[in-house]
């Protein structure tokens, strides 16, 4: 299957890892991935900030870079969901996880990853795009990423005490609203950290670029990883796949 | 101090934004972890009780749409509920505003003495919770002209003595802490100093408010819910203060904002078993009390407020914030608000659906407000008549800034980053230096104060960036 990446403009210049992860993963789970070079962002950075009205250049950017591909897919459940609401195109965005379990209807990657994680659910990934059941709503639990995550050998899925608490990121929020931010970032690490997390992980950068600037300035013993990285790391690939 | 400083201090006070009055709430990190912890716990009982009744997610579209219907027929069931409210015996007032309404209220009690209220003999008004008499400003009005409220929800009672508004519209005192109430129960009260048992302390409040009750002949109440079909409206309280004003006093006055209405009785089912799970956790308020008529020798009287609910109702993209209920579950489960306090919101209605009214009746005091949210949607999650919380705010966003409401510096910010991030040329620049010296993106838009470095360590830029990575390592790839 031939599907378009997405990386987010913050992705590419300051996380690449996470986008070399998201490739390698997509193609050792099968995929042709192709990265489409003039790419640069969505638009949410603006729009979030009520500044809808400029994105047009934006949005026709995207367009022209993403609209030849029927699969385009972005390890960021925030710019996904943005690029759903917002810029139309011939062909569909999934954010990287769905596009595993939805469309190449993976349940299990079989692979080992021998670590205590702590999974952050990023608010737009999940109340936007439905990666998980929500806590507010009295209705079945799933949940994508865990599902994905729980079936590693040897990877302890850490319970939380507030299991899809917002970490305080929020685009510009962040530093228009510093100290509630940066509140709302200790108190997740907070979270993780009576729980025993080793490794926090998630499916938004942006989220955990907040947490890890925490992290580094605290100096919790805590490693940060996008979920991309844990299961492209863990997955066994079949010997004659390689 | 002089009289220009004082005037400017106050008026500073006013504009203190969300960001600035949460920086300040946030300096004190044990308490705000007592407030987060607090309310969380509330977001917690609400859980519980909604999760026991299984057509819970049924009940609030039920609810969603009956609201819906009202919005499409208000003028109809407004003049349908004034109709039988007459009948009833009801006397009915229609506010346009704040002034018209406290004025109309301040006419009740002046027709009451013949136009002649006795300034030695009158006792004032007793008045149970109301935070539409709060957005009206009526108690300041009413002490203007000499006659005071005395609030008798024990929350309101004590935010009232602290001379402060409330912090939250169902729990309005959930800022204080127990030894505090001791403390101002003490010197306005009388009680023992250093006593900080609740029941202690809720007696002495009991009989000081026994007192009021018995000697006002004017009590004031909120409306919770107003049927088009009977002319009844309904009030609920867990204290019960409602009642014990309304059944003591010669006068009932009940203020309602219009969108309180609700077309049948049978529909009270529905909004009673979701306002107080959703509110506290509680299956159902204490006293659901349901007013239709006076009773012999009493006046009641209805005052039915606008106050800018026809221009909210009239703005497609926000209309259906008038669904709300004012149960606060949008509050207790706002990330933002258990880490800020009520009183950040500089608004009568504070949290995820304060800041979605406010710019409403005045985009200028709020335009900082829809910016207080992570829009992270929780509050939409556990609003009982699903309003879009968070669209909205992401929609008064653009509002505000189309309206020229935002600071020319975050405009030229914004349109540099629109610049950059839509010319891939600008984009490209390759080396760790580029990447150290790119200023364009959202986390560091305001780089001559760099909020982010504050607290929180700068990312580290890597030696190459993901597409230089592709372009050397996927080589046979198509270059695009």
């Amino acid at each position: 299957m031939k599907v378009a990446l997405f990386i987010p403009c913050y992705i590419d210049q300051f996380y690449p890892k996470v986008g070399i992860a998201t490739l390698q993963l997509l193609e050792k789970l099968g995929c042709e991935v192709v990265f489409p070079q003039n790419q640069t962002c969505c638009g949410q950075p603006m729009a979030n900030s009520g500044y809808e009205h400029i994105t047009g250049d934006c949005t026709k950017l995207f367009q022209d870079n993403f609209n030849e591909y029927d699969y385009v897919v972005s390890p960021s459940g925030s710019c996904t969901l943005h690029i759903k609401e917002h810029i139309p195109l011939k062909g569909k965005i999934y954010e990287l996880i769905e596009f595993i379990t939805d469309i190449l209807k993976i349940e299990s990657i079989e692979g080992e990853f021998k670590h205590k994680v702590g999974l952050h659910q990023s608010c737009h990934g999940q109340r936007g795009l439905h990666l998980s059941q929500m806590s507010e709503l009295n209705a079945p639990f799933f949940s994508k990423p865990e599902q994905l995550l729980k079936n590693l050998k040897g990877l302890d899925l850490v319970t939380l005490d507030r299991k899809d608490e917002c970490c305080g990121f929020g685009g510009t929020f962040c530093v228009a609203e510093e100290a509630v931010s940066v509140r709302m970032g200790q108190d997740r690490l907070a979270d993780h950290l009576k729980n025993g997390t080793e490794v926090l992980t998630g499916g938004d950068t942006s989220c955990l670029m907040h947490m890890e600037g925490i992290i580094r300035r605290e100096k919790h013993p805590l490693k940060v990883m996008h979920i991309a990285e844990i299961l492209n790391q863990a997955i066994v690939v079949p010997s004659s796949e390689l | 101090m002089s009289k220009n400083s004082k005037q400017l201090i106050t008026h500073n006070s006013q504009l203190l934004s969300h960001s600035k009055a949460a920086e300040i709430f946030n300096k004190d990190f044990d308490r705000t972890t007592w407030h987060d912890e607090t309310l969380y716990f509330v977001r917690q009982k609400r859980d519980k009780a909604a999760f026991q009744i299984n057509d819970w997610e049924l009940l609030r579209e039920t609810a969603s749409q009956i609201k819906n219907n009202v919005l499409s027929n208000m003028h109809d069931y407004l003049l349908q509920f004034e109709e039988n409210a007459l009948k009833n015996g009801i006397k009915t007032h229609w506010a346009k505003d704040a002034q018209e309404h406290n004025e109309i209220v301040f006419g009740i009690i002046s027709d009451y003495y013949g136009g002649n209220i006795p300034k030695d003999t009158f006792k004032g008004m007793v008045k149970s919770k109301s935070m539409l008499t709060e957005e009206c400003h009526m108690n300041e009005f009413l002490a203007e002209k000499g006659i005071e409220v005395i609030d008798t929800d024990l929350g309101e009672r004590i935010v009232q003595l602290a001379e402060e508004p409330p912090s939250h519209i169902v729990m309005p005192c959930i800022h204080w802490k127990k030894e505090e109430i001791g403390e101002l129960f003490h010197k306005h009260l009388g009680t023992e100093k250093g006593n900080k048992d609740p029941q202690y302390l809720t007696e002495a409040a009991r009989q000081h408010l026994r007192d009021k009750f018995l000697t006002r002949p004017i009590a004031l109440t909120g409306v919770n819910f107003a049927v088009a079909e009977t002319g009844e409206f309904v009030v609920c309280t867990n204290e019960g203060n409602a009642d014990m004003g309304a059944h003591l006093a010669d006068v009932h006055i009940a203020s309602m904002g219009f969108e309180k209405i609700i077309p049948q009785k049978k529909h009270l089912g529905v909004f009673l078993r979701l306002l107080a799970r959703s509110a506290t956790g509680q299956p159902i308020t204490t006293y659901s009390s349901h007013f239709k008529k006076p009773r012999d020798g009493q006046q009641m009287h209805i005052v039915i407020v606008d106050n800018g609910r026809s221009t909210q109702l009239g703005r497609e993209d926000f209309r259906n914030s008038l669904k709300c209920i004012r149960c606060a579950a949008c509050f207790n489960t706002c990330p933002v608000y258990r880490r800020s306090g009520g009183h950040s919101y500089h608004s009568a209605v504070a949290g995820p659906i304060g800041s979605i009214l406010a710019p409403n009746l005045d985009m200028r005091a709020n335009a900082d407000l829809p910016f207080a949210s992570t829009l992270c949607g929780s509050c939409s999650n556990v609003c009982p008549v699903k309003i879009d919380i968070h669209q909205q705010l992401y929609k008064w966003r653009q509002v505000l800034v189309q309206e020229g409401y935002t600071p020319t510096s975050k405009t030229l910010a914004m349109k540099g980053m629109s610049t950059v991030l839509s010319n891939p040329g600008i984009f490209k620049f390759s080396g760790k230096v580029g990447r150290m010296l790119m200023d364009k993106l959202p986390f560091l838009v305001n780089n001559s104060l760099n909020p982010w470095y504050k607290q929180r360590e700068m990312p580290e830029p890597p030696e190459e960036s993901f597409r230089d990575w592709y372009k050397k390592n996927r080589k046979n790839k198509k270059y695009i």
